[in-house]
């Protein structure tokens, strides 16, 4: 059973991780991958993100689920914050522990591609000289790496 | 039935959500972005490229061509841009 959050505060990534281990003895491999605000050389003051509330919990936990299926996890985390984010600060965490590396690696890839294109969170970019900019337009390159997913089956 | 903007579809639409009952003949997601379509500027302008639009069914992904009956909240927003 996946632990799944949104949050407005910061997270522990390292504490996180280390729960999914946390003493149990077949545990062999956790990994934890952590998405930044970046400052896009310097223009970006801050992200606000907006996200639909009791949603967001939903589809992070349906995607959890959908790893789980097709993987033989120990334990998934999924954090994921919301409100004024500024460069340097975590936004995310995808954190899977497994018995083997090859399934923490590949769950822990497959979660974030499928966060990105289907957990409801809207990003809008604040930037340094003040001006509030539209907001961020989807990539289709995070449509097409969610979609290698599925092609690759189970 | 409740429904959700969120993103862009919100400041197009100029509010948050809205308690509506749309005519019994409104019966997929796609007619209903047609209806209220017809409900003003903002709603135009919300859905004027509806295709780019998705569409939330209590809570759960769906395509326009989803059933709206029976459904207690449905949400409008962007494609998503989190992670």
């Amino acid at each position: 059973m996946a632990t799944v959050r949104v949050q407005r505060d910061d997270f522990d990534a390292g504490r996180e991780a280390a729960a999914l281990a946390g003493g149990r003895r077949g545990v062999g491999a956790v990994t934890s991958f952590v998405g930044y605000c970046r400052d896009e050389g310097g223009t970006l003051a801050a992200l606000e993100l907006e996200h639909y509330p009791g949603m967001a919990e939903a589809e992070m936990a349906r995607v959890a689920a959908e790893a789980e299926a097709r993987w033989p996890l120990l334990g998934v985390t999924i954090l994921h914050r919301y409100g004024r984010i500024e460069p340097g600060e975590q936004i995310v965490l995808v954190a899977v522990a497994s018995a083997h590396r090859g399934e923490a690696f590949a769950a822990a890839e497959m979660l974030m591609d499928y966060l990105k294109t289907r957990a409801p969170f809207w990003k809008r970019a604040i930037r340094a000289d003040g001006t509030v900019e539209g907001w961020v337009d989807a990539k289709e390159t995070d449509d097409a790496l969610a979609a290698r997913w599925e092609a690759a089956g189970r | 039935m409740k429904l959700i903007y969120f993103a862009w579809v919100r400041e197009r639409v100029g509010k948050s959500e809205e308690e509506l009952d749309p005519p019994p003949e409104v019966s997929t997601v796609g007619e209903l972005i047609v209806w209220l379509k017809g409900r003003g500027e903002g709603y135009a302008y919300a859905f004027e490229k509806a295709a780019t639009v998705r569409a939330a069914l209590d809570r759960v992904h769906v395509r326009h061509s989803a059933a709206i009956a029976g459904a207690k909240e449905i949400a409008f927003f962007p494609p998503m841009t989190g992670g």
